[in-house]
């Protein structure tokens, strides 16, 4: 493989190999904070500070990283900054915290996280490990705000809260579409969102796994 | 690498990360606890507001509070005001795990499944505090997963419903988590808790919709769907904060005073 520029560590998973469009990871985090931009963001920052933070610190002991417990040392250490995280968001975003409860704690299940400290922390220096967790926290935290611009627009009329489309229970002309606001919509923005950046780079289409054959017309026994 | 495998090795480095995570965690948890508790301690003040029907957004929850609300410490037993417990520094939720500032439920008279009752409780009067517009109680009780707490605010008369409001709860998103909709919180404005002249509460929640049709309907307010073991949690915790081992006593002076004046 090329040898890893700062540079293009932190900038290619945002749309070349985004962890959520490409690798389909942290999907689950995706469709339960995205109702509006402002968990979106905070839940963006998070996952960045986790991810930068977690491929940092297992980067700098990678080498004494005995292999037969390096799933549970990467987990300890992940675990240990979501905890600091969320503690964090506890006392300086009170609010905000409330409304993401679980997911805050989840982001230690969070594949991308787990995937980015194995696959490249392990093998890579410190710095570029934390440009490569920023980079792919960054392409989580583009797709979380994308599904959440849109949600948050469809589903309240209003962009981080400001009032956009004046919405029918405030005597506007809006009628707020209900089913954004739930976690199946952003099924629907994800998956528009992957056919967007697959038009645009073909390359990042897969091949079939297999082929499906096509239905065998029935004949008669001779 | 084979050295990074011996036992030694794998246990030492066990061990150390283990330190330094637990260094840091605790680090964290204890240096931005006071924030913490300024936050739920603005959360809670700003609930009280909420369900007095003083909160505006925007508005300085702190000193809100500290121009509308008188805090007073109640004494179950006997529904006077324990004149000797300041209301500011006395945490009511202390005292309930604290044997000697509270006591244990028997199972039939333990309705809301809270275990204990703690002998004071603070309670928070808006206006004059003599004769005040609305009545502040703490009530808490068992739902279906988890303990709700909250407040329920009363007018001046003590009978009269002005809101309930739940500022902790763990119940089902989407069924009994429905006790936070502002859509069914606003059902409660208006209803009435005892029936005249007695002091046993009469307020519960009922399967099946409530309209002017329904005999009795301003004691009933309508269940949350797909949550009867919420529904019938809410309506167990009301029985019993209401009822003689709760704030019946004291809620008994209001109708007192009014209806003489």
């Amino acid at each position: 493989m090329a040898a890893y520029t700062p540079k293009g560590v932190l900038t290619t998973p945002i749309f070349k190999n985004n962890p959520i469009a490409l690798q389909i990871l942290g999907i689950c985090s995706a469709l339960a904070v995205t109702n509006s931009m402002n968990t979106s963001l905070v839940m963006g920052l998070a996952v960045i500070a986790v991810t930068a933070f977690s491929s940092f610190f297992v980067s700098l002991i990678r080498n004494h990283i005995p292999s037969a417990i390096r799933i549970i040392v990467q987990m300890t250490i992940i675990a240990s900054l979501v905890i600091v995280v969320d503690q964090v968001l506890k006392a300086y975003a009170y609010e905000i915290s409330k409304q993401l409860s679980v997911f805050v704690g989840l982001i230690i299940t969070n594949c991308i996280v787990m995937g980015r400290a194995e696959a490249f922390a392990m093998q890579n220096t410190p710095v570029m490990s934390f440009l490569d967790g920023v980079g792919n926290g960054l392409g989580y935290a583009v797709i979380l705000l994308i599904v959440g611009f849109f949600r948050e627009l469809f589903g309240s009329g209003s962009v981080f809260g400001m009032t956009i489309l004046q919405t029918t229970s405030d005597g506007g002309w809006y009628v707020t579409n209900g089913l954004m606001l739930l976690p199946p919509s952003a099924f629907f923005v994800i998956g528009l969102i992957i056919w967007a950046l697959r038009s645009l780079n073909p390359e990042q289409v897969e091949e079939n796994e297999f082929k499906i054959t096509t239905n065998t017309k029935a004949k008669e026994a001779v | 690498m084979a050295s990074n495998n011996s036992i030694k090795k794998t246990l030492t480095v066990a061990f150390a990360l283990c330190i330094v995570c637990s260094v840091v965690v605790s680090t964290a948890a204890v240096v931005l606890r006071p924030t913490q508790q300024q936050n739920q301690e603005l959360d809670r003040k700003s609930n009280i507001l909420q369900v007095a029907e003083l909160y505006e957004p925007g508005v300085d929850v702190n000193e809100r509070f500290a121009e509308a609300i008188t805090a007073r410490v109640v004494d179950l037993q006997n529904g006077e005001y324990a004149e000797d417990k300041n209301a500011e520094t006395f945490n009511q939720f202390e005292a309930a795990k604290d044997p000697a500032q509270s006591r244990t439920l028997s199972g039939a008279e333990d309705m809301a499944g809270i275990g204990r009752r703690e002998d004071y409780a603070t309670v928070y009067l808006v206006g004059d505090p003599d004769n005040p517009d609305k009545i502040i109680l703490p009530v808490r009780g068992q739902g279906l997963w988890s303990l709700m707490s909250g407040y329920l605010a009363l007018k001046g008369d003590g009978n009269t419903v002005v809101g309930l409001s739940f500022y902790d709860q763990g119940e089902t998103p989407g069924l009994g988590g429905e006790v936070d909709n502002p859509d069914w919180k606003a059902l409660w404005d208006g209803k009435k808790i005892y029936p005249e002249g007695e002091m046993d509460p009469a307020i519960r929640l009922v399967k099946g919709g409530v309209g002017p049709q329904t005999p009795e309907a301003e004691y009933k307010v309508d269940a949350l769907s797909g949550a009867t073991l919420t529904s019938n949690g809410v309506t167990n915790l009301l029985q019993f904060w209401l009822s003689d081992a709760g704030f019946a006593e004291y809620l008994a002076r209001f109708r007192d005073t009014t209806q003489g004046a």
